[in-house]
């Protein structure tokens, strides 16, 4: 009989991941309940999501349970897979080939700063070495046609895709010390053999926010936010998003993280706001291009960028600001 | 039956977890891909790895009976090459430059044998995303064996994968539509017309970026 002592996460997180599997099974008997005796097509889409939430969380869970190595490979996979969504959707020059190759290399050794935990060096390779590199690469292949969008697509993406996804993979890696000198006391006695319950937090987190603030608009309406955009954003569903998201973090955030109660509330509404924001930008670009989704990757959400869309901002600012506060 | 063995093994091990996780498939009406022989699957061509993303469509119990037809003057030029193109993609090979005899024999053998054959009636890679006329031995084909169907199916992303003259492979989302199987119609030239109509009404189902 193993113990929850001997699993390589903290005991919290064990208890936080059995309530989200929890809250997985209440949502697909709902959601099944809602479409007995029904026809096929009523809430497929629906039921799709829902089944497309269980592999998700199941190969979530697993990639952060096993190891810290594991864990940031994955998220090094999902930041791969991301940019290929992103590249495959956007124009891009043919002359550009080996360019493209270039900026993919860029995923394997950001990943390997966050795996050695150099912090500087995580912090700008892509802002600043990949950022000057890629338009002198560029440049020497001679095509100036279309080249400042070339590189501005391809800087953007890099930046949305790699360097701010890879944020949520140094929480990973953030001193473990810190948190058991700051808070000794409370329940995170078990936080020290690795930042998988910050990651699941943020990861919670935002995408409880996601389901939050769809909810709210649906069931109240009311005036938009940004039409243009993205029609289906209210403000009763942002708010009621924020307020959800905030009630959540204050559960969630001192069971598995190093903050204070007012600040665990802080940041579930910060995670709210970012997030919003980086639904909002992914769906300006899909407005932009023309398409409805990003991709067709998860069947009910659309492509990969849909579902990280959020995180592309939750995962640099929730970082920063537990970063500035605890480490 | 080594052979083949390594052919399953390197399927499976090398080309779908490429084809999956490398580029990442999208592909409409899977359903109508032929489930036994024989049976012919016509594609346009824009980089090598087209053969490969088709082999990877069908399942390992099947892939023994599917076989590419390619041009024996490249495939065929170093023994090593060879070896490779014969026994591990499993190609159909034909001269395209006839020095006597049916260059469509070998062919016609296959679909006697019950066997699948992928054929790129383009001829060549030619320019990547870019459709080109078709070559009449599809059309001889399907004359020959009126009863057996012809699927057309449309690929696209793998020409910026992977272009003819790059060495590099750059992962890219690919695409690929397949369409109603259809039949012999009589005449040449029409069969050849439609099978080129209905190729570019599967491209246009997809919106695609703009590359070039």
């Amino acid at each position: 009989m193993i113990s929850l002592q001997d699993l390589p996460i903290p005991e919290n997180l064990v208890y936080v991941i059995a309530s989200v599997f929890g809250l997985l099974t209440f949502s697909t008997l709902l959601v099944a309940l809602m479409r007995r005796g029904k026809a096929d097509e009523v809430h497929k889409e629906l039921w799709l999501r829902v089944k497309s939430w269980w592999y998700m969380a199941g190969i979530f869970t697993f990639a952060i349970a096993i190891n810290r190595t594991l864990s940031v490979i994955f998220l090094a996979l999902l930041s791969f897979l991301a940019l290929k969504e992103y590249l495959s959707m956007i124009p891009t020059r043919r002359a550009d080939h080996r360019v493209l190759f270039w900026a993919y290399l860029a995923i394997p050794i950001q990943f390997y700063w966050v795996y050695a935990g150099w912090y500087g060096m995580f912090i700008i390779f892509i802002p600043v070495w990949v950022f000057l590199f890629l338009p002198f690469r560029m440049v020497l292949l001679g095509e100036t046609q279309g080249f400042l969008r070339a590189i501005g697509t391809l800087s953007w993406g890099l930046m949305m895709t790699v360097f701010a996804l890879s944020h949520a993979a140094y929480l990973l890696v953030l001193p473990e010390s810190a948190l058991v000198e700051l808070a000794p006391a409370t329940a995170i006695r078990q936080f020290d053999k690795s930042g998988a319950g910050l990651l699941f937090l943020l990861m919670v987190l935002t995408q409880f926010n996601d389901v939050a603030q769809y909810v709210w608009g649906k069931m109240i309406g009311g005036p938009k936010i940004i039409p243009k955009v993205s029609p289906g954003k209210t403000w009763a569903g942002f708010l009621g998003g924020m307020l959800s998201t905030s009630l959540l973090a204050l559960v969630l955030g001192p069971l598995l993280s190093p903050m204070s109660l007012m600040m665990a509330g802080i940041g579930g509404a910060i995670i709210a706001l970012a997030g919003f924001i980086g639904d909002v930008t992914i769906s300006a670009i899909k407005r932009d291009l023309g398409v409805k989704d990003t991709g067709s990757t998860i069947p009910g959400h659309g492509g990969l960028l849909d579902r990280l869309d959020s995180l592309t901002y939750t995962a640099p600012v929730f970082f920063h600001y537990i970063r500035y506060f605890y480490y | 039956m080594i052979n083949q063995l390594l052919r399953a093994l390197f399927i499976l091990l090398i080309v779908r977890p490429l084809v999956l996780l490398a580029m990442g498939l999208n592909i409409r009406r899977r359903e109508l891909l032929p489930v036994q022989g024989p049976a012919v699957i016509v594609a346009n061509h824009n980089s090598h790895l087209d053969t490969l993303v088709i082999l990877s469509l069908f399942p390992l119990k099947l892939l023994p009976k599917v076989r590419p037809v390619a041009a024996a003057d490249y495939f065929l030029k170093n023994p090593l090459l060879a070896w490779f193109a014969l026994n591990i993609i499993g190609i159909i090979p034909v001269q395209r430059a006839t020095r006597g005899g049916n260059p469509l024999a070998s062919s016609f053998d296959a679909l006697q044998r019950g066997e699948i054959l992928i054929i790129f009636p383009e001829g060549s890679r030619g320019n990547p995303e870019e459709l080109t006329r078709f070559k009449k031995g599809v059309a001889l084909i399907s004359k020959k064996f009126p009863a057996v169907p012809i699927s057309p199916l449309f690929l696209h992303g793998l020409g910026k994968a992977l272009p003819r003259g790059e060495a590099v492979f750059v992962p890219f989302f690919c695409d690929a539509f397949v369409g109603a199987p259809r039949y012999w119609s009589g005449e040449t030239e029409s069969f050849i017309q439609d099978l080129e109509q209905q190729m570019s009404e599967l491209a246009t189902e997809g919106r695609f970026p703009v590359w070039e």
